[in-house]
């Protein structure tokens, strides 16, 4: 079963939505209990940085930790994904599950910001989440803030400069854009999360 | 490099897509749900569902057709028309949309823009204004009530606050183009987008390929949507997306 954490940020219908369409087996759920016995772990997440703070709260982050470190596969999606990083801009006092290091920080003042809608990835072949997604291919973003390139990043995205879109380490998997709202190629890299 | 998104409407009456619609290889071409997902694989960016009845007995009605059409889409899904509270859009999101479209009632109580986005996300807010011109000069009056009251606000200005409020994107339909097919009102279009820091979808006027063109280099608009352009048939909106391409403008093609 995967767990989609509800933290009481936004939307989770278009996430759950996706994954029924491909037939997994989820469910929406904000029990620390549950998301630990998980098969797998998805958490979204839209809006500001510091919303990420109820996860610490209400027992949610630990459970999530301890998922991690037993090996279960985990997808944090946007401000889900930011989280894997130690801290943000955005909201430098609130701590992230720091499972990869750096910092997201803001667009440059050079671009538009937030940057919203359809952009290409530039992939790197080996990643498994990204198993039959070309480079090239476009996948639908709105955000503020963003990671930088580092050694997790499986694909990057131009604007204002390279930015990690997706991430990747070992069970844990990370993307900037909504592969909800991605079409044919969102749904490509949801159906290999859930074959991992 | 990030695409000009080109934007698919539907006006819904009641369950039913209401202007004339010539599609072909539809059992049905009345029906939202199959309109939608003929829009996304016909290259659509977005869909846009407007309830235009928005009469209170019919919201369960319209809570059933975004159910039906969410379900086999996988862009990002719009719906406006008759949302006046919090409320309303939490039911119009668990029904399946990525974001609502507000106009009567953001302007009555922007205050309702600022809650929506803490709750949903910024991302989640569009704000529609209607604009008409104010003759003879270069400044834009808000309309509201499906374009029958004047909101005494200037256009321009009312963008901005709509923005702090927390607006994730501004919806601006030129009165005077619009169902006209003579183009967008660019004019109008780039004083809004010179202003917010947040995405423009123009609207109003779309007649062909030229006029996309126009309202994005001159206009600035980040995104452009229509409605009866692209009822005469699936392959027009591809068609239309090869062309803008063609023309110079980045927009997003199927790998």
């Amino acid at each position: 079963m995967i767990a989609i954490v509800d933290y009481g940020a936004g939307n989770l219908v278009s996430v759950k939505k996706a994954l029924d369409w491909l037939g997994a087996e989820c469910a929406i759920t904000s029990d620390p209990e549950e998301v630990g016995r998980a098969g797998k772990i998805v958490l979204p997440g839209v809006g500001h940085f510091a919303s990420t703070e109820t996860l610490e709260r209400t027992g949610l982050k630990q459970a999530i930790a301890d998922s991690i470190g037993r090996g279960i596969p985990f997808l944090g999606i946007c401000v889900g994904m930011q989280w894997m990083f130690q801290r943000s801009q955005e909201s430098p006092e609130t701590r992230g599950l720091g499972v990869l290091q750096g910092e997201c920080e803001r667009f440059p003042a050079s671009v538009k910001s937030p940057h919203v809608g359809w952009n290409q990835l530039e992939v790197e072949p080996s990643s498994r989440m990204l198993r039959g997604v070309p480079s090239g291919s476009f996948v639908y973003f709105t955000h503020s803030f963003r990671a930088p390139l580092n050694g997790a990043t499986v694909a990057g995205c131009e604007y204002g400069g390279q930015f990690s879109a997706a991430v990747e380490h070992d069970h844990l998997f990370g993307v900037q854009f909504h592969p909800e709202k991605s079409g044919e190629i969102g749904l490509r890299l949801l159906g290999n999360f859930c074959a991992v | 490099m990030l695409t000009k998104r080109i934007i698919a409407c539907l006006d819904v009456d009641g369950g039913r897509v209401v202007k004339g619609v010539q599609f072909e290889n539809l059992r049905d071409a009345g029906d939202p749900a199959e309109l939608a997902k003929a829009h996304s694989e016909s290259g659509a960016d977005e869909i846009v569902l407007l309830d235009i009845s928005a009469a209170h007995e019919r919201r369960a009605t319209l809570l059933d057709t975004v159910r039906r059409a969410a379900k086999q889409l996988f862009i990002p899904f719009t719906v406006g028309g008759g949302i006046r509270t919090l409320e309303d859009a939490a039911a119009v999101f668990s029904a399946g949309a990525d974001k609502i479209s507000m106009n009567s009632a953001a302007l009555a109580n922007p205050k309702l823009i600022t809650g929506i986005a803490e709750r949903f996300g910024s991302q989640a807010v569009m704000v529609a204004i209607d604009a008409k011109r104010c003759e003879g000069t270069s400044s834009w009056e808000a309309f509201t009530h499906g374009g029958r009251a004047a909101a005494g606000r200037d256009a321009v200005e009312w963008a901005r606050e709509a923005e702090a409020s927390g607006a994730g994107e501004i919806l601006l339909t030129s009165m005077d183009r619009d169902g006209t097919g003579a183009g967008f009102d660019c004019e109008l279009t780039r004083a809004v987008a010179d202003s917010v820091r947040i995405p423009v979808i123009a609207s109003g006027g779309a007649g062909g390929a030229q006029h996309f063109v126009e309202v994005f280099r001159q206009g600035h608009a980040d995104a452009a949507l229509a409605a009866s352009i692209f009822h005469y048939g699936f392959s027009r909106l591809v068609d239309l997306k090869e062309e803008i391409g063609a023309r110079g403008i980045p927009v997003r093609r199927p790998c």
